[in-house]
C-alpha cells in the first residue's frame, strides 16, 4: 500500500461529493434506490406544504413543516453524500490512472521500417519498439529484448520491474514506462480494451453492477419500505375513528423513521468502499461479485513457491550416488546451470563459488540451453561434443537415464528420500546415461505462514498447497508451514481436477497463478488471483489482478471480502434495531394530544410530541454521517469462529442498535425541547 | 394452583413432542417403517381408486398446482352443496339454501382452514352440509396446510431436487394422521361425557313448567377434528365454552392438546428431516419462548381482571370473570386463548370479546404474528420463512453471504419471501383501514371507541391468519364482510402457501455448501434469540401503532 493512494481523501474529493449529492438529487437518479426515493416523496410533499400552507390547511404549521422538510433534506443529502464521497474516491484514482494514459506516440514496426504513430490508432497483433525513457504504448507481449520497467502509474511501485521475452514475465501494461534498454513489444488490446482502461472504469464504479447479496438486500429493503407505508397508509382512517387526527407531516416523519434509511442510503456506499478497500491493497477486481465470492472461499489453493516458501530454493550440498565423487557430481551440476537462470540454477553456481569448487567452464561454451518444462520437468544442456547434461527432478531424470539405456544408481532413490524427508528438494544431476548423484535443495516457509494457516482454519478455509515437489518434500513443507492438504508433482491439470472436486462438494475455491498454463485453473476457481507480472492469459482468466504481485495477498483479499459481507450486515441489523427506539418517541407523540394517557409509552420521557418527532427524525438523519466512516473503512474482520464472531457482532450492532437511538434520541431531545 | 395447572398441560406437551414428531417423520419420510403394515394396504386402495400410478417427487409448481386443484375441486362442490342443501337430501329441518356472499364465505372459511363462522350452524346449515361439507373440510383443508408443510421441510433439507408428492401426502396425512387421531380423541371425549348421538334435540319441561329444547347431536366427533386439525368451527354457538363440547377441565386439557400437540412436534420433525435435531428444538424453543411470552401476559391481565371494577370494591380475587366458565377459571381459560390463537385453531372456551383489554391483545397479536406454533402446518412454514430472514439480516456478520442448512439464500428467495411478509400486514390493515373508511364497514361495529377498532382488526387478523377465531360483537353477517373476510382468507392462504413452495422448489435445486466452523449456525441459542428478535421487529413492529390505538389505547384510557 502506498501513500499516494490513501492521501486521496482529500478536501477536493469531499468538495466534489458535497456538491454531487446535490446533483443525485434528481428524482430519475434517486429511484434506483426505493428507500431513499420515498423518503424524496415525502420531502417534496412536506416542501409543497411548507410552501402553500393555505392549500394543504397547514398554516399554523409553518415552523413545524420547515423543519421537517430541512430534516428529510439533509437526510437526503447525507445518503447522497456517502455514495459519492465512496464514488469519489475511486473518480480520483481513475484520474490519475488517465493522465499516465494520455496521448503517445508509438514507434510502430511497418515492413522493415518504423513509423510514429499514436497509441489510439494501434490494434491488436501491430508491432511496436519501445525504448529507454519511452511509454510502452499499449497492453502487450514482449516479442524481443528485456527491460526494466517503471510501472509505478498502475502499482504505485517506485522500483522498477525487469520484463524480458518469453516465459512468465513478458506482458507489459499500456501506460508503463521503459527506463532502461529496449524492447519489442506485440501489442495484444485494441483502444479502449487495455488493462488500463478496465482498471479506469473499474475503480470509477461506472458499470457497478449490483452483486446477488446486494439485490437480495435491496429487495428486502424495498419490501419492508413498503410494508411501513402500509402501515402508515393505513393509520389515518384507523387513528380518525378513534378520534385522532393526524397530521401528514407527522405521518411522514413516522414513515422515513421506520423505513430502513441508514442501511437504505448507505448501501451502495458499502460495495463502493468495498471494492474500494480492494483496491488501494493494490488488487484489481473485475466486479464486486468477486470480491463478495472472496468472503465466502472454502477452499484456498497456494502455489507452495513464492507463497508458503521463499521460493528461492538454495544448493546446500552435493550428494554423489553409485560411484561418483562429490567434485565430478559439482562439476556437471554446475555445467548444467551455466545458462539456467532460475533461482535453484543459479543457487548452484552461487554454492560453487562460494565453496570454492572447480568446473571447466568452457565445456559450456556454444552449447545449447534446454530450459525447464512442466512436462519434462528438467532442464540441462546439449554440449557442443553431443553430451547431454541434465539436471531436475528425480523422477525424470531416473526416466531420462533410463530412456538412453542407462542404469539407476541403487543408493539414488535411498539418498533422494533422504533429502526429501528433511524438507529438501533433491536435484538429480545426469549425463548421458550416468546419474552423478544429488544436488540438496532447500526450501524455506515464510516467517508467519504458520499462524495465517491457522487463522485460515479458524474461518473454515481448507488450505491445499500446490507444489512440483515429490510426496515426501510436499508432506515435509506442508506439515512445517501447517497446510490441511498438499498436491505433489502437481501439473496445471491436478489443479483444475481439485479445483472441480472442491466445487462439486459446493465449496467455493480462491487460488493465485501467473502462468499461462495457470489460465484454465484462474478461469475455473471462484477467485482467481492473477499477478501482475504474470502473462496476459492469465490475468485476463483471473477474476482479481494483484499489482504488487505477492501471491500470499489471497489471504487478505479474503478478509477484505468478509469485512465487504460483515460492513453490510451490520449496519442493516443497526438500522433495522434501530426501529425500535423511534416507534417508542414517536407512537406516542402522535397520539398523545388526543390520548393523554398514551404518555406512559413515553419512556423516554421525551419534552413535547413536536420535539419528539423532531429529534427522532433528526437522529434518523445524523445517524447516517455518523455511520460513513464505518461504511468507508469497514467492519474489521478477526479470523475467529462463525459463532464467537456473530455473538460479538450482534452484541456490537443488534444490541447497540436497540439501545443507542434510545440514548441518541433522548440527547437530541434535550437540545430540541429548548425551541420546541 | 392455576399455575400447576398450566405447567402440567405444558410439561405432558413438551414429553409428547419427541413421539408424535418421530411419527409424523416416519410417515412422511416415505421410508419404510412399522406404520406400513397397518395403513398400507388401505391406503394402497385409495391410490388405485383415485389413480394414482406415480409416487414420483414433483416439482414445486406441479405440488402447488395440484394442492391448488384439489382444492379449487373441493370449493366447487362445496359452494354447490351450500347453495342448494334445501334441494339436497338429510334435511329434517327444511333449511334453505345458503345467501350468495355468506356462501362464498364460509366455503373459503372451511377450505382455507379458517373456520370463520358467520352463519349460525343450528339454523344456517342442514345436516348434510355439516357432514359433506363442514366436517369433509375440517380433514382435508387440515391435511392440505400439513402436505403443504412437509413439502416445504423436504425443500429446505433434502438433497435432491423433489418436495414429495402432494397426493400421497395428502391420502397419508388423512389415514395415519387426522383419521386415527380423530377417532382415538372421539372415543375419549365420548368416555368423557360428550355427546354423540343423531338422535335430535331434546325437549325437556323444567321445574318451572317451561318446556325447554336441549340441542344435541355427534359432538364428540366434530369436537375432536375441530381441534386436531386446528379448525376451530364449533358445534353449537358458543363454541368450546359449552358444557356439552367441553364439559370438564379433563376434556378442555385434551383439547388443548389436540390443537397444539401437531403444531409443536412439526419443529421436531423438521429436525429429523434436517438430520439435526437441534435445529427442530431451536424453532421449538423460540416458538415456546414467544408463547410463554403471550401466555404470561394474557394470565397476568386476567388475574388482575379490570382496575375500574376492582375499585368499586367487586371481589376480583377469581380475576376478571365475565364471559368465562367458572368451570375453566382462569388458568384454563387463559392457557385455552393462548393456545387457540397460536396453533389458530379458532375455537374458544371463553368469550375474547371480554377479555380485558390486553388479555385480549394475546390473540390479537398471536395471529398477528403466525408463527407460534400455527396452524397446521402454517406456523412452522411461517417460522422457518422468519428464520430464512433472520439468516440472511444476520448472516451477512460472518462475513459469508447468507446460507440457510446449506444452501445460499439469492435474489430469487429474497423476493417470495418479500411477498409474504407483504402480504400479512396487506391483507389486516388494507380491510381495516377500509372498513373505518365505509359506512359499510363502521356500521357494523357495535362497541364504538378504542375496543371497536379492537374488533376490526382482530376479525380481519383472525382471517389473515386463518384462524376462524371471533372477537364477536361485530355483525358481520353482511355481504361487505362476508366478501371482505372472504378475500382476505384466501390470500392469507394461498398466497404465502404458493410463494413457499416456490422458495422451497429453488433452495432444494441448490448446490448445497458444506458446513465449516465458520458457517452461521442455526443450531444454537444465539439464533433462537436471533428468531425471535427478527419475528418481533419484522413480524410485530409492523402492527403497533394499530395496535397502540386498539387494546393499548382501550387499557390506557379504563376509567
Amino acid at each position: 500500500m502506498n501513500e499516494q493512494r490513501k492521501a486521496l481523501l482529500t478536501p477536493a474529493i469531499i468538495k466534489n461529493a458535497a456538491i454531487d449529492s446535490f446533483k443525485k438529487l434528481n428524482p430519475m437518479s434517486m429511484i434506483k434506490n426505493p428507500v431513499m426515493f420515498v423518503v424524496e416523496a415525502g420531502t417534496f410533499v412536506v416542501l409543497m406544504m411548507t410552501i402553500f400552507p393555505d392549500y394543504f390547511e397547514a398554516r399554523g404549521q409553518f415552523g413545524f413543516n420547515l423543519t421537517v422538510f430541512l430534516i428529510l433534506l439533509f437526510t437526503l443529502l447525507f445518503a447522497n453524500f456517502a455514495e459519492a464521497l465512496a464514488e469519489g474516491r475511486g473518480k480520483a484514482q481513475a484520474d490519475t490512472l488517465k493522465k499516465s494514459k494520455g496521448e503517445m506516440m508509438a514507434n510502430k514496426i511497418v515492413g522493415s521500417g518504423i513509423k510514429v504513430v499514436p497509441s489510439t490508432e494501434l490494434r491488436k497483433g501491430d508491432v511496436v519498439v519501445v525504448a529507454s525513457g519511452e511509454w510502452i504504448p499499449g497492453d502487450g507481449e514482449i516479442v524481443e529484448g528485456l527491460a526494466s520497467v517503471d510501472e509505478s502509474a498502475i502499482t504505485g511501485e517506485s522500483a522498477p520491474v525487469i520484463k524480458e521475452a518469453g516465459g512468465d514475465f513478458s506482458s507489459v501494461t499500456g501506460g508503463t514506462r521503459v527506463v532502461s534498454d529496449r524492447i519489442v513489444v506485440r501489442i495484444t488490446s485494441d483502444p479502449g480494451e487495455s488493462f488500463i482502461d478496465r482498471m479506469i472504469s473499474l475503480v470509477e464504479g461506472a458499470k457497478r453492477q449490483k452483486t446477488p447479496n446486494e439485490l437480495a438486500l435491496n429487495t428486502l429493503l424495498t419490501s419492508l419500505t413498503l410494508i411501513f407505508f402500509i402501515v402508515i397508509v393505513t393509520l389515518p382512517p384507523i387513528a380518525s375513528y378513534a378520534g385522532v387526527d393526524l397530521e401528514v407531516p407527522v405521518l411522514i416523519a413516522l414513515l422515513v423513521c421506520l423505513i430502513p434509511t441508514t442501511i437504505g442510503g448507505l448501501l451502495s456506499a458499502i460495495g463502493i468502499a468495498g471494492m474500494d478497500r480492494v483496491t488501494q491493497f493494490n488488487v484489481i477486481a473485475t466486479s464486486g461479485k468477486a470480491v463478495e465470492a472472496a468472503g465466502d472461499i472454502n477452499t484456498m489453493i497456494l502455489d507452495k513457491t513464492g507463497t508458503i516458501t521463499y521460493g528461492n530454493r538454495m544448493a546446500s550440498a552435493f550428494i554423489p550416488v553409485g560411484d561418483a565423487t562429490e567434485s565430478e557430481l559439482a562439476g556437471w551440476a554446475a555445467i548444467s546451470s551455466l545458462l539456467d537462470e532460475t533461482p535453484e540454477g543459479r543457487s548452484v553456481l552461487e554454492y560453487m563459488r562460494n565453496t570454492g569448487g572447480q568446473y571447466s567452464a568452457e565445456l559450456g561454451e556454444d552449447a545449447v540451453f534446454i530450459p525447464f518444462q512442466a512436462e519434462t520437468r528438467m532442464s540441462g544442456m546439449d554440449l557442443v561434443d553431443g553430451r547431454k547434461v541434465r539436471k531436475g527432478a528425480v523422477d525424470s531424470v531416473k526416466k531420462w537415464v533410463t530412456a538412453s539405456g542407462g542404469t539407476i544408481p541403487k543408493d539414488l532413490e535411498e539418498k533422494g528420500n533422504a533429502i526429501a524427508s528433511k524438507g529438501g528438494t533433491p536435484l538429480a544431476v545426469a549425463v548421458d546415461g550416468r546419474v552423478y548423484g544429488l544436488i540438496y535443495l532447500k526450501d524455506t516457509v515464510k516467517p508467519g505462514m504458520r499462524e495465517r494457516f491457522e487463522q485460515l482454519r479458524q474461518m473454515g478455509i481448507k488450505t491445499i498447497m500446490c507444489t512440483g515437489d515429490n510426496p515426501l518434500t510436499a508432506a515435509t513443507i506442508a506439515l512445517e508451514a501447517g497446510v490441511d492438504d498438499f498436491i505433489a508433482e502437481s501439473t496445471p491439470e491436478d489443479k483444475i481436477a481439485v479445483i472441480r472436486r472442491e466445487q462439486e462438494q459446493g465449496k467455493l475455491v480462491a487460488m493465485t497463478g501467473d502462468g499461462t498454463n495457470d489460465a484454465p485453473a484462474l478461469a475455473q476457481a471462484d477467485v482467481g488471483l492473477a499477478m501482475n507480472s504474470g502473462t496476459a492469459a492469465a490475468k485476463e482468466a483471473a477474476n482479481m489482478v494483484d499489482l504488487d504481485s505477492d501471491p500470499s495477498k489471497l489471504i487478505e483479499v479474503v478478509t477484505i471480502g468478509k469485512g465487504l459481507l460483515m460492513t453490510r450486515g451490520a449496519l442493516t441489523t443497526f438500522s433495522i434495531a434501530n426501529d425500535i427506539a423511534k416507534y417508542f418517541a414517536i407512537i406516542p407523540a402522535m397520539f398523545m394530544l388526543a390520548i393523554p394517557e398514551m404518555g406512559v409509552l413515553n419512556v423516554m420521557n421525551l419534552g413535547s410530541p413536536a420535539s419528539a418527532i423532531l429529534s427522532a427524525l433528526l437522529f434518523n438523519a445524523i445517524i447516517i454521517p455518523l455511520l460513513i466512516p464505518l461504511a468507508m473503512r469497514g467492519v474489521r474482520y478477526q479470523p475467529m469462529s462463525a459463532s464467537k464472531l456473530l455473538g460479538r457482532n450482534m452484541f456490537l450492532y443488534g444490541l447497540g442498535g436497540v439501545i443507542v437511538p434510545f440514548i441518541g434520541i433522548k440527547a437530541i431531545d434535550m437540545i430540541v425541547q429548548l425551541w420546541v | 394452583m392455576g399455575i400447576v395447572q398450566i405447567a402440567i398441560v405444558l410439561i405432558v406437551l413438551i414429553l409428547l413432542v419427541k413421539p408424535i414428531g418421530t411419527y409424523v417423520y416416519h410417515v412422511f419420510s416415505n421410508k419404510q417403517n412399522r406404520s406400513d403394515a397397518v395403513f398400507g394396504p388401505f391406503e394402497n386402495l385409495l391410490y388405485k381408486l383415485i389413480g394414482l400410478k406415480s409416487f414420483a417427487g414433483m416439482t414445486w409448481k406441479a405440488y402447488a398446482l395440484s394442492v391448488l386443484l384439489t382444492n379449487v375441486v373441493l370449493v366447487g362442490i362445496g359452494y354447490i352443496v351450500l347453495r342448494t342443501q334445501n334441494l339436497l337430501p338429510v334435511n329434517p329441518s327444511g333449511i334453505d339454501g345458503m345467501e350468495e356472499t355468506l356462501a362464498f364465505n364460509t366455503i373459503i372459511s372451511f377450505v382455507t382452514n379458517t373456520n370463520l363462522q358467520h352463519y349460525s350452524g343450528e339454523t344456517g346449515l342442514s345436516y348434510f352440509s355439516q357432514m359433506a361439507v363442514i366436517m369433509m373440510m375440517m380433514f382435508t383443508s387440515a391435511a392440505t396446510g400439513f402436505s403443504v408443510a412437509i413439502a416445504f421441510i423436504r425443500g429446505l433439507t433434502s438433497r435432491g431436487t423433489t418436495i414429495g408428492n402432494f397426493f400421497q401426502d395428502f391420502v397419508k396425512a388423512h389415514t395415519r394422521i387426522f383419521i386415527p387421531a380423530a377417532v382415538l380423541v372421539t372415543l375419549v371425549l365420548v368416555a368423557l361425557q360428550v355427546p354423540q348421538t343423531l338422535q335430535s334435540t331434546i325437549n325437556v319441561t323444567t321445574l318451572e313448567g317451561d318446556t325447554q329444547s336441549i340441542a344435541i347431536g355427534p359432538v364428540a366427533s366434530l369436537e375432536a377434528i375441530k381441534h386436531i386439525g386446528t379448525n376451530g368451527g364449533g358445534f353449537f354457538g358458543a363454541n368450546s365454552s359449552h358444557p356439552f363440547e367441553n364439559p370438564s377441565p379433563l376434556t378442555n386439557v385434551i383439547q388443548i392438546l389436540s390443537m397444539w400437540l401437531l403444531p409443536a412436534a412439526l419443529p421436531y420433525a423438521y429436525g429429523l428431516f434436517s438430520g439435526n435435531r437441534k435445529q427442530g428444538w431451536v424453532v421449538f424453543s423460540a416458538m415456546m419462548t414467544l408463547f410463554l411470552l403471550f401466555l404470561t401476559t394474557v394470565y397476568i391481565a386476567e388475574t388482575r381482571g379490570n382496575p375500574v371494577i376492582n375499585e368499586l370494591g367487586i371481589d376480583a380475587s377469581q380475576g376478571s370473570m365475565e364471559g368465562k366458565e367458572v368451570r375453566f377459571g382462569i388458568p384454563q381459560s387463559a392457557l385455552f386463548t393462548a393456545v387457540t390463537t397460536a396453533a389458530t385453531t379458532g375455537t374458544v372456551n371463553n368469550m375474547h370479546d371480554t377479555l380485558t383489554p390486553i388479555g385480549g391483545l394475546v390473540p390479537l397479536a398471536e395471529m398477528m404474528l403466525n408463527v407460534v406454533f400455527g396452524g397446521k402446518g402454517v406456523g412452522i412454514v411461517n417460522m422457518l420463512m422468519y428464520a430464512i430472514l433472520g439468516v440472511f439480516l444476520a448472516g451477512l456478520m460472518v462475513g459469508r453471504t447468507p446460507e440457510f442448512l446449506g444452501r445460499k439464500i439469492e435474489p430469487k428467495e429474497m423476493k417470495l419471501i418479500a411477498i409474504v411478509i407483504l402480504v400479512h400486514p396487506l391483507i389486516i390493515l388494507g380491510p381495516t383501514a377500509i372498513a373505518f373508511l365505509t359506512e359499510l364497514g363502521q356500521g357494523s361495529i357495535t362497541n364504538p371507541g378504542f375496543h371497536g377498532i379492537t374488533q376490526v382488526l382482530y376479525e380481519f387478523a383472525s382471517s389473515a391468519a386463518n384462524n376462524g377465531s371471533g372477537f364477536e360483537g361485530l355483525a358481520d353477517n353482511t355481504p361487505f364482510w362476508n366478501i371482505a373476510t372472504g378475500i382476505v382468507m384466501l390470500m392469507g392462504r394461498y398466497v404465502s402457501m404458493i410463494a413457499m413452495l416456490a422458495v422451497a422448489g429453488s433452495l432444494a435445486a441448490k448446490q448445497w455448501v458444506p458446513e465449516t466452523i465458520g458457517t452461521f449456525r442455526t443450531d444454537n441459542g444465539l439464533f433462537a434469540g436471533i428468531l425471535i428478535g427478527t419475528v418481533l421487529i419484522i413480524g410485530a413492529l409492523t402492527f403497533l401503532p394499530a395496535v397502540v390505538l386498539g387494546p393499548i389505547a382501550e387499557q390506557l384510557t379504563l376509567r
